[in-house]
């Protein structure tokens, strides 16, 4: 998912009151609340940092492939909904990034570890949008699969992330819809619009199902995370979750799943898919995807070409105070 | 939607109504090219909200030119050749630095804030309800433009040599905004759209003010470009026409 590069184990905390562990388990188990003044565990600390950092690293660089068609959509009612879609995305990042200053970190350290090459953002971000046709494919298919991820995490434990879920869900979903109905104009088109549409399903959809994280068979941090209560569903059940409800969407318009193995299983009511390129999960993770160099390469851009411009505000704004005190 | 580009009867209202309308969309579009790039992410949102409302601006615009004329928005839009195009010279030039970026929209809000607040008492209802809604976006462009302004040219010495490069680089492209034609003539005279002269007095004023707060010399007298009321562009629009166009006229047709 948004999230899905959380499968490096923490050192487990030592010297930690064993009564107040104790104390913050039961507070889970009872599905109070963590506050961001409440006593936590270290690791819980850590594992939300680099979890709702990396969720908003996502949205920041998930602006890059849908901002490519801004300037070119077919029409001013599509171009105004897109641009307020990928608005919607930078705000998302702007909470999240919040959330997780709660947590005692600032928004600029997590942003030099995106820079740096530290932290991680979603692999699905990796992959270029050809067509106008991938516009729809990312709102149907890739917001259809954040909303599965999230949708649990607006009960998370941390109350803050858990808030800003809440918020985003409701935008997320309202994306999904509005890519679907892009993939049902285009269905319904041209000969050469619906193939438009079939090729981009083609390309988005193995990455797609990739966004839910290995299968759980490797997850290495499923466990302390559930305990915790900062995950609620398994990476598998989430991305079957994903596929149900999405494979009827695909033939309700006419669009094939690429995917020869697709089957409907009767006696679970399950579609079942074909193997996942698990290689090719690794290897867009671990930077070969086909645009991995060009995002960050443009988050860095962004970043170098805007200091002189942040440098200015902060001068500006130091002058005022200093005048302020003078007089 | 035809396969070529359409033609059109510029009556004077239709090109008054165009001539707003391009000026608010090719703003737009080049705001909207910022969109993954701004240097905060604050900023991001607040560029972004801007090409939105220009856009919104355009669409109501062209809807309304469009219902006089005999075409959609997006035909508008996106079936007339650069030289069709009525935008002022100064909104199609490449967005520059962020500091160029923002001073397009300082000089071009302190003349559309007035126009729009002396439009919303146009003898004609339709673009009147246009106009106010349009001032209350224009006025919050230029307030956040002034304010970035000041910033940057009160800020540090390379912040302030950006400002002065971009107000070197802009100000011929300012005096395009005062022009009026025979059209415009007429339009003042049926009461429909204020006289551009009578505007210069409060652009003069916000321009004085904001510079002297961003520690900025208003450039000397120099000679002004124009052109683009009556189609004679620069180089850029047809690049940015290019990218604006390119699905519906790859497509001739098809619906989106
Ligand atoms: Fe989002
Ligand atoms: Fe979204």
């Amino acid at each position: 998912m948004y999230t899905q590069a959380l499968n490096t184990k923490d050192a487990p905390d030592t010297a930690e009151p064993e009564a107040h562990a104790a104390r913050f388990q039961e507070r889970i188990d009872t599905e109070e609340r963590i506050e961001a003044n409440d006593w936590m565990p270290e690791a819980y600390r850590r594992t939300l940092i680099r979890q709702i950092s990396q969720h908003a690293h996502s949205e920041i660089v998930g602006m890059l492939p849908e901002g490519n068609w801004i300037t070119r959509a077919p029409s001013l009612r599509r171009k105004a909904a897109l641009l307020a879609k990928v608005q919607d995305e930078g705000g998302h990042g702007l909470y999240l990034y919040a959330a997780a200053e709660t947590l005692g970190v600032s928004r600029e350290e997590l942003v030099d570890q995106l820079l740096a090459q530290k932290a991680r953002y979603s692999s699905i971000f990796n992959y270029p949008t050809l067509t106008w046709a991938d516009i729809g494919a990312i709102g149907w298919l890739v917001d259809g699969a954040a909303i599965m991820n999230q949708i649990p995490l607006c009960r998370c434990s941390y109350g803050p992330y858990a808030r800003a879920m809440i918020r985003i869900c409701k935008e997320e979903s309202f994306h999904q819809r509005q890519g679907y109905e892009i993939m049902v104009t285009l269905a319904r088109g041209t000969p050469e619009q619906k193939e438009m549409a079939q090729d981009a399903l083609n390309r988005w959809w193995a990455p797609c199902l990739m966004m839910f994280g290995p299968p759980d068979t490797e997850s290495q941090h499923s466990d302390t995370s559930m305990a915790w209560k900062i995950k609620r569903f398994t990476n598998d059940s989430l991305r079957q979750k994903f596929i149900d409800a999405t494979v009827p969407q695909a033939h309700h318009i006419g669009l094939a799943i690429p995917d020869p193995a697709l089957r409907l299983d009767e006696a679970s009511g399950h579609w079942l898919t074909g193997p996942i390129d698990w290689e090719e999960f690794r290897r867009v993770l671990a930077g070969g995807g086909p645009c991995n160099r060009e995002r960050l390469a443009a988050r860095r851009r962004a970043h170098e070409t805007g200091a002189w411009v942040r440098e200015a505000a902060m001068a500006h704004a130091a002058k005022q105070s200093a005048q302020k005190q003078a007089a | 939607m035809p396969t070529t580009s359409i033609t059109l009867d510029e009556t004077p209202l239709v090109l008054h109504l165009l001539r707003r309308a391009d000026d608010a969309l090719i703003l737009g579009h080049r705001l909207s090219e910022w969109t993954g790039h701004a240097p905060t992410l604050e900023e991001e949102l607040a560029l972004a909200n801007m090409a939105l409302d220009l856009i919104g601006q355009a669409r109501l615009l062209y809807a309304y030119a469009g219902s006089l004329a005999g075409h959609d928005e997006d035909q508008l839009a996106y079936l007339r050749d650069a030289r069709a195009w009525r935008n002022c010279l100064l909104v199609e030039l490449p967005n520059g630095d962020f500091a160029q970026t923002i001073l397009r929209i300082v000089l071009f809000s302190a003349f559309m804030d007035p126009c729009w607040q002396a439009t919303t008492r146009s003898a004609d209802p339709t673009l009147a309800a246009i106009a106010a809604k349009a001032e209350k976006e224009v006025a919050y462009h230029l307030r956040h433009s002034a304010e970035w302004l000041i910033r940057l040219g009160d800020g540090t010495e390379e912040s302030h040599r950006r400002a002065e490069a971009a107000l070197d680089a802009l100000w011929p492209y300012s005096g395009e905004l005062f022009e009026a034609d025979a059209a415009d003539q007429a339009m003042i005279d049926a009461g429909i759209a204020p006289d551009p002269a009578t505007l210069r007095g409060t652009w003069d004023a916000t321009l004085a003010d904001v510079l002297a707060r961003a520690t900025l010399a208003r450039p000397g007298d120099t000679w002004m470009q124009t052109g683009g009321r009556t189609g004679r562009h620069t180089e850029h629009l047809g690049y940015l026409l290019a990218d604006l166009q390119y699905l519906q006229r790859a497509y001739p047709g098809a619906t989106w």
